[in-house]
């Protein structure tokens, strides 16, 4: 196909404003599948998306329109998944930036549009369901063309759900979206924008071929890492995958590498070929850092391998999850992983759970730190336990905070920010009666309750998005819980100074009534450092005797102390206190509670 | 084996069934006493040959051993092996003169009765028949027909139940001067009616009564007694070679020795092996009528179980127990924690082998201890 026949373009919005109703609708349209084959949402093939509704990874799939071929490729469409649609992005020359018609710009239609402008994509504005009776056309479509710099009528109106308009958005794309302009006689290069394992194929990469052509069976290069495999197999999704042969530039495929090991191939690589290879790779793709920490321990610890194979898995086409192991006292071997939010961490827990049968504990949630110690080095520390008890300076990471609200819940939202330590930035009207906020805030006060808090606040109809913004030095100290004077790791915290001794003693009350008692006295402390800032007594029994056993009753007597001893083989031990794992889950639990 | 020198016999009629009780009981039946006894009996001679020719103990227990219609108790009794110890239950509303007078005609020289408070709507809540005064009257017949052995049972943690009330009690107890006391933390056992009536009652009043356990100890220690075992106190002997109170029969589960039951429910440990009689009357009267044993289930006791078993009884004790033979019983690391604790006395000698002992705060935590010390 020549490159001036070859539409790249992604569909960009925000949760449930129809992305994936309008994907199918495109497949139908373009009969990439038959009716017989429409399930709703194709594109979306892992269960766990179908249930939430939230797409998680890219996806491309090739259609043919008026001969043309289209590329469409898929983005999540969550605040944690920034940085997956940018790197879907990078594929494309355009965008539909699609607006739900009743709901008109959120907070993530925003952040996408931006991402996309900073891409030189050229947008599509759509605004869809407009057969809602609650739908507003004309306002949606006014917000999103000043959004973008463009006029009204240029904004489509469709119905995704009913099909009308759909053919217009087809296209528009043909006649608004650049061709792409690679190098059709240059060395081959490729980005790889997403992959995934097979477990028989092996690795297969996501591709867009910018310049020259990819034959199969022929030997190729990762350029950054260096990794050579013979290209198994080349071809597209449409939806299924189909072999081609060969992939040229501007189209969008796969590649079966046949690669076992999912380390020796990173998304945002340049494919290139062996015979005659690139000297330049493409400008591929920022590291993103994770930011938001937590430690993953399989429930029984004979599930350790397991969990350590499937996060390997994960990572394949995952590159933001980032796992180091962690060994707790409390909670046995286990793994610190870094995720790039909150859903990030939900989706891989979830995933873990459903699709590698594991049983997992989850410790609350902490981000990531900069601290110095005195005469030290700067250094980043994942794990509040890991925070030096005397610091010379801490940082921790900001987010620029954008949150679009009706006028009424302005006040409710500013309340919420001033309360996680929040500094206002801007406001500005979008509407009439719609605001956009931005504020400055630690990332630590959003990790827990945060998204919850300002959904409940502004009854549902606050939408957010954030960009971390780079560290700033923070009054924080690290708060150690000891029970019967041993500190418990997986417990430590790391507050800010003014909500150390208030959360600390929450922390401790909580944990008195979670720990059965003993035989002995157990104190209870929040210490920051040596200096214990609570502390609660978990009373020692004074009595616990079988009341009576005579010659009828040994054989029920023995055997209720031999489950009673069993019970006790099960706790945890701290020092010589027993403490029940549950006792740990409910208080890691409460660390995501604020009143 | 030479045969089982202790021997239970259940009787398991009562007036009323109270409604804490989750024993092998039956209420009337008063045409039926005398079948049962024979029943009984023909028990007894089928299994002769498990009892050593001395036996040492007989406890007859219940149900109510003296709501037994008097000919058919006195049958009963008349036809038991001697003993040593021969102790009979009763409830203070059977024991009238005539009764104390039967049961020591028929050799009886030990009688447990069932007091369990002197206050009066703590035993209506126990649905108890007897009144305090009928107590008292009970305790003095039975003195006065010569009984020097004579136990009393008391209950506490009865909903309602407030420190003085339990003060009142001990002081009752004490006034009249039994030889042997069993103290008793109310149990409220599933299924029971008493658990549905107070269940949620007692759970309330749980913490309030936590320290009732150690005011009984020190109430009874203080008096005189000694805490021979978790739940039973005797008076300590005068003379240095004077009468030993405890519970002779009782005492012999707690060492770990072989024992025969006869009746409906009544269970044997013997050679390694424990069976329990069927709880229910007419297929035990009717097997025994026939000659054959009565319906059973039997339960295989393996060294390593007796071993267990004898680690729970043992520390139950306020006797060292030697651990030759239990050892493979307990759990080292945990006995070496609970030693440290101060809950657990061990006494290491190369030549008769370790001793342990609970100290009297590990007394009082007697159930939680010994859990951590199984293996």
């Amino acid at each position: 196909m020549p490159q001036g026949r070859i539409r790249n373009f992604s569909i960009i919005a925000h949760i449930d404003h129809g992305k994936s109703t309008l994907a199918d609708r495109i497949l139908e349209l373009t009969h990439a599948v038959s009716q017989r084959e429409m399930r709703d949402q194709v594109l979306d093939t892992m269960d766990l998306e179908r249930e939430r509704g939230i797409t998680i990874k890219a996806q491309a799939v090739r259609v043919n329109w008026k001969g043309y071929q289209l590329n469409l490729i898929d983005t999540p469409g969550h605040v944690d998944f920034t940085y997956e649609v940018s790197r879907s992005l990078q594929a494309c020359e355009g965008a539909l930036l699609v607006v739900d018609a009743a709901q008109g710009t959120q907070a993530q239609t925003l952040a996408n549009a931006y991402l996309a402008i900073e891409n030189d994509l050229e947008i599509v504005p759509v605004v869809n369901k407009i057969d809602l009776p609650q739908a507003d056309p004309s306002a949606a479509a006014a917000e999103l063309a000043d959004l973008i710099g463009d006029t009204p009528e240029h904004v489509l109106r469709i119905s995704a759900k009913t099909g009308e308009g759909v053919e217009d958005v087809l296209d528009a794309i043909i006649g608004r979206v650049h061709a792409p302009a690679g190098d059709q006689v240059a060395p081959a290069r490729a980005l790889i924008f997403d992959s995934s394992y097979d477990q028989y194929r092996g690795v297969v990469a996501f591709v867009r071929v910018v310049d020259g052509t990819f034959s199969q069976r022929e030997p190729l290069r990762a350029m950054a890492q260096g990794t050579r495999f013979e290209a198994e197999e080349l071809g597209f999704f449409s939806p299924t995958m189909r072999s081609s042969g060969s992939l040229s530039a501007g189209e969008v495929g796969y590649v079966i590498t046949g690669l076992k090991d999912v380390s020796k191939l990173r998304v945002g690589d340049t494919l290139t070929s062996e015979r005659r290879s690139a000297t330049e790779p493409l400008p591929g793709y920022k590291d993103v850092k994770p930011m938001v920490f937590a430690g993953l321990f399989p429930t029984d610890s004979d599930d350790y391998p397991e969990l350590r194979d499937a996060l390997e898995r994960l990572k394949l086409n995952d590159a933001a999850l980032f796992y180091e192991p962690e060994t707790s006292q409390a909670l046995g071997f286990g793994f610190r992983c870094g995720f790039l939010g909150l859903l990030h961490m939900e989706i891989v827990r979830e995933r873990l759970e459903r699709e590698f049968d594991l049983d997992l504990l989850v410790t609350a949630p902490n981000v990531a730190y900069r601290v110095q110690p005195p005469n030290g080095e700067w250094h980043e520390v994942h794990t509040p336990s890991d925070m030096p008890a005397e610091v010379e300076e801490v940082e921790e990471p900001y987010i620029k905070a954008s949150i679009i609200v009706p006028k009424e819940y302005v006040g409710a939202v500013m309340e919420l920010n001033n309360e996680r330590r929040g500094r206002f930035d801007h406001l500005e009207y979008l509407s009439e009666d719609r605001v956009h906020l931005t504020y400055e805030l630690p990332l630590a006060e959003i990790v827990l309750d945060y998204y919850d808090q300002l959904k409940s606040r502004t009854r549902g109809y606050a939408s957010f998005d954030y960009d971390v913004i780079g560290f700033r030095p923070g009054k924080l100290v690290r708060v150690d819980i000891l029970v019967g004077g041993e500190p418990v790791d997986a417990l430590s915290l790391v507050l800010h100074r003014d909500s150390a001794y208030e959360r600390g003693r929450a922390l401790v009350e909580r944990l008195r009534e979670e720990i059965p008692r003993q035989m002995f006295d157990v104190p209870i402390q929040a210490a920051i450092g040596s200096r214990v800032i609570a502390r609660e007594t978990v009373k020692a029994k004074r009595k616990d005797v079988l009341a009576k056993c005579y010659g009828g009753d040994i054989s029920r007597k023995r055997k209720l102390l031999e489950r009673q001893k069993a019970g006790k083989k099960r706790m945890k031990q701290v020092g010589m206190v027993e403490v029940p794992q549950e006792a740990f889950l409910a208080v890691l639990n409460l660390s995501g509670e604020r009143k | 084996m030479s045969g089982a020198r202790h021997l239970y016999v259940h009787l398991p009629f009562c007036a009323h069934r109270c409604g804490y009780c989750d024993f092998v009981t039956l209420v009337g039946r008063s045409e039926q006493h005398g079948g049962y006894v024979d029943a009984l009996l023909a028990e007894l001679r089928l299994e002769r040959e498990l009892l050593a020719t001395e036996v040492e103990t007989v406890f007859v227990g219940g149900g109510t051993p003296t709501f037994t219609e008097p000919h058919a108790l006195a049958r009963l009794l008349s036809s038991l092996p001697d003993a040593e110890e021969k102790t009979v239950e009763a409830n203070p509303e059977t024991v009238t003169p005539g009764l104390a007078a039967l049961l020591q005609e028929q050799g009886v020289n030990r009688v447990s009765l069932g007091a369990q408070s002197f206050r009066p709507h703590l035993l209506a809540t126990l649905e108890r028949v007897a009144q305090p005064d009928t107590v008292r009257r009970a305790f003095y017949h039975l003195r006065d027909a010569g009984f020097d052995n004579i136990s009393l049972d008391l209950i506490y943690g009865i909903p309602g139940q407030t420190a003085s009330d339990l003060d009142a009690d001990l002081d009752a107890a004490l006034a009249l001067g039994p030889e042997h006391l069993s103290c008793y933390e109310l149990e409220a056992k599933p299924g029971t009616r008493f658990t549905h009536a107070h269940g949620a009652e007692l759970a309330l009043q749980a913490d309030a009564m936590e320290m009732y356990f150690e005011v009984v100890v020190e109430r009874l220690t203080g008096a005189g007694y000694r805490w021979y075992e978790t739940a039973n106190f005797c008076r300590a002997p005068s003379l240095p070679h004077g009468p030993d109170l405890r519970s002779q029969h009782n005492l012999a589960y707690w060492r770990g020795r072989d024992y025969l039951g006869v009746g409906i429910g009544a269970v044997s440990t013997i050679d390694g092996t424990r069976w329990t009689n069927t709880p229910r009357l007419a297929p035990y009267i009717a097997a025994l009528g026939s000659g054959e044993r009565p319906p059973r289930e039997h339960e295989p006791l393996p060294d390593a179980t007796r071993a267990r078993e004898r680690l729970m009884l043992g520390l139950r004790l306020d006797e060292p127990l030697e651990l030759v033979g239990s050892s493979d019983a307990v759990d080292a690391d945990a006995l070496a924690r609970m030693e440290r604790l101060g809950l657990v006395r061990v006494r290491r000698s190369s030549s008769v082998g370790a001793h342990i002992a609970l100290t009297p705060r590990g007394r009082l935590l007697g159930g939680g201890v010994t859990a951590e010390l199984l293996a």
